[in-house]
């Protein structure tokens, strides 16, 4: 067996419609690479291999009949968060650990349309809470780059597989860096869209007003490809916004001359580590080389976002789980004949530290005499936030800055304290705030481990980020660097 | 502001989480460090500032009123921890 579990979605695309593998041999590599590694690893939570070589027949058949798409054949990992029909879905939590969905995601529904093949369900933190993959309930994953620290979170299983060869592509989603941080922290490429762009039909709600799927891949191509086949509107997402389909990958034409590209001096915080600094600056100098001009700019309420954040996405988190109740689905204590007891226990056996603790965070944002200390002050902050940007944004094209302040920790690291793994996410979470798309790329290493350089755009400029992301790429080697393992 | 063992079972009921005495402690703690962050934004005057809840404006979405197909009972009923027939099953909640 060649080892085909190395391609990027475009050469995997373009050796199956040459006939040069099947997607059923295709998707075989792909899980011999998951049989090498895996163990070590752990990004799955379910491996789907005997559905997974049934997609790879049809998508053979499809592409013999001259009906392939983009994605057919293509073997994908999707975050268990996103309902796959028939097939388990657990948002790593034990509340949903039996859960099996009767009806595909909008995205889910997509890729399948087009004759994607799955090889199994990306391991979180639980319900997407979390920064590091330690919150899953079953294990956490490993980061490929040294398996004694973190691929980060909460997409850290589509991180992890993509950095590992054990997906060709993944579909995650991001409510405050969960896409953007872990592909940071594993060295691959990751974009969370704009607020809307990409339906959150059956993903299984954490915050609403912040949650977003997107893609994680080798390369920027890669994303733009995988873009293209989720975005677009759904009348079953009411937040869905009507737009005119857009060629993400057409736009990639590595030209960036003349683009105005603002630093903004907030987001290179204290506690940055100086490796991390030291890469962010050489890929700045870099895109000036390439013809872009760069000036400061500055975001003065970043320091609020932090706040802002963790009293919005609570507060959304503990009415959206609400519904896990015993009741309908998932886990369900019955050794008692009281009602509201077996509600309690449910919750207090369903789940975990970090779930409970963002609950009762936001119940208390959101219970009578602190509502407007809390949760309506931190929406009026939402408002500055989004000033800020939309400010910043009549004078450049777009932003710089780091993914994260610093490259993966070791496992346990931060674990005994909540705030400082909140602090960890404080250069994404304005951009979820904002609603506004961002894309992380691998700009270099410190200490070993890949570090991230994050591209923020104004609402609905992902094709621009991707090019200015498309154009580092081409100048520079470090997508192309693999963990050994 | 620390919160009080009573704020933390207060806050657990209002969210119908069972907790431990250990848990009670651990949360009393860490939530009060949460709070103490969020004492911030205090520093920001929002007195005619707008509040924001969704980042990108979209209003009144309303979808054409038609029928369409519903899950079948059999579907809806997959994943009932209890069910009696085509119903969820539920513990007692009247009082004889």
């Amino acid at each position: 067996m060649s080892e085909f579990w190395q391609l990027t979605l475009k050469e995997a695309r373009a050796g199956l419609d040459a006939r040069a593998f099947s997607a059923v041999e295709l998707a075989r590599a792909c899980f011999e690479r998951i049989a090498q590694v895996e163990e070590r690893v752990k990004s799955y939570v379910t491996i789907t291999e005997s559905h997974a070589l049934q997609q790879a027949e049809a998508a053979d058949k499809a592409i013999s009949e001259g009906l392939g798409n983009t994605l057919t054949g293509i073997p994908v990992q999707i975050k268990d968060l996103i309902c796959t029909k028939g097939i388990r879905t657990t948002c790593s939590s034990r509340m949903l650990e039996n859960y099996v969905p009767v009806y595909d995601a909008a995205v889910t529904e997509k890729l399948f349309g087009q004759g994607a093949v799955l090889l199994g369900k990306g391991n979180m933190d639980e319900f997407a809470m979390g920064s590091s993959c330690e919150n899953s309930a079953f294990f956490p994953t490993r980061n490929p780059w040294d398996l004694e620290r973190v691929p980060g979170g909460s997409s850290g299983g589509a991180a992890a597989a993509v950095a590992a060869d054990e997906a060709i592509v993944a579909l995650g989603s991001d409510t405050g860096g969960s896409i953007r941080q872990p592909a940071s922290l594993c060295g691959v490429v990751g974009i969370k869209p704009t607020y809307g762009r990409v339906s959150r039909y059956g993903l299984i709600a954490f915050a609403s007003s912040l949650d977003q799927i997107g893609p994680v891949g080798k390369d920027v191509t890669d994303c733009a490809l995988a873009l293209n086949a989720i975005a677009g509107y759904d009348p079953r997402d009411s937040t869905s916004l009507n737009l005119p389909a857009t060629d993400f990958a057409a736009g990639l034409t590595g030209d960036i001359k003349g683009m105005k590209l603002g630093i903004p001096s907030e987001y290179f915080v204290e506690g940055m580590e100086p490796g991390v600094r030291a890469a962010v600056e050489s890929a700045i100098k870099q895109l000036e080389g390439l013809g872009a001009s760069v000036e400061p700019v500055s975001l003065p309420t970043t320091e609020y976002a932090l706040a802002c954040y963790y009293i919005i996405a609570p507060s959304e988190c503990s009415a959206n789980l609400a519904r896990y109740d015993g009741v309908k689905f998932g886990y369900s204590y019955q050794d008692t004949p009281d009602m509201w007891e077996a509600m309690e226990r449910t919750r207090q056996l369903g789940f975990g530290p970090e779930v409970k603790r963002r609950i009762m965070l936001g119940a208390y944002a959101l219970s009578a005499g602190y509502y407007d200390s809390y949760y309506l002050k931190a929406q009026q902050v939402r408002t500055l936030i989004r000033q800020d940007f939309a400010q910043v944004f009549e004078q450049v094209d777009a932003l710089v800055t780091p993914t994260s302040p610093v490259v993966a920790f070791p496992l346990g690291d931060k674990t005994a304290d909540p705030v400082q793994m909140y602090l960890i996410d404080v250069c994404t979470l304005p951009i979820n705030i904002a609603g506004l798309p961002a894309i992380s790329v691998p700009c270099g290493f410190s200490e070993g481990l890949p570090v991230g350089m994050q591209l923020i755009g104004p609402h609905l400029s992902e094709d621009r980020l991707l090019n200015i992301a498309y154009a580092y790429e081409q100048a520079t080697e470090w997508h192309k660097a693999r963990p050994g393992i | 502001m620390p919160l009080e063992r009573a704020d933390v079972e207060h806050i657990a009921a209002l969210a119908r989480i069972g907790l431990t005495e250990e848990e009670i402690a651990t949360f009393q703690e860490q939530l009060s460090n949460i709070l103490d962050q969020f004492e911030l934004l205090k520093q920001l005057d929002t007195s005619s500032v707008a509040p924001t809840g969704h980042a990108v404006e979209v209003s009144s979405v309303m979808r054409e009123d038609e029928p369409g197909e519903p899950l079948s009972a059999e579907d809806t009923l997959l994943n009932a921890p209890r069910r009696r027939d085509d119903f969820f099953q539920v513990k007692a909640i009247l009082e004889e």
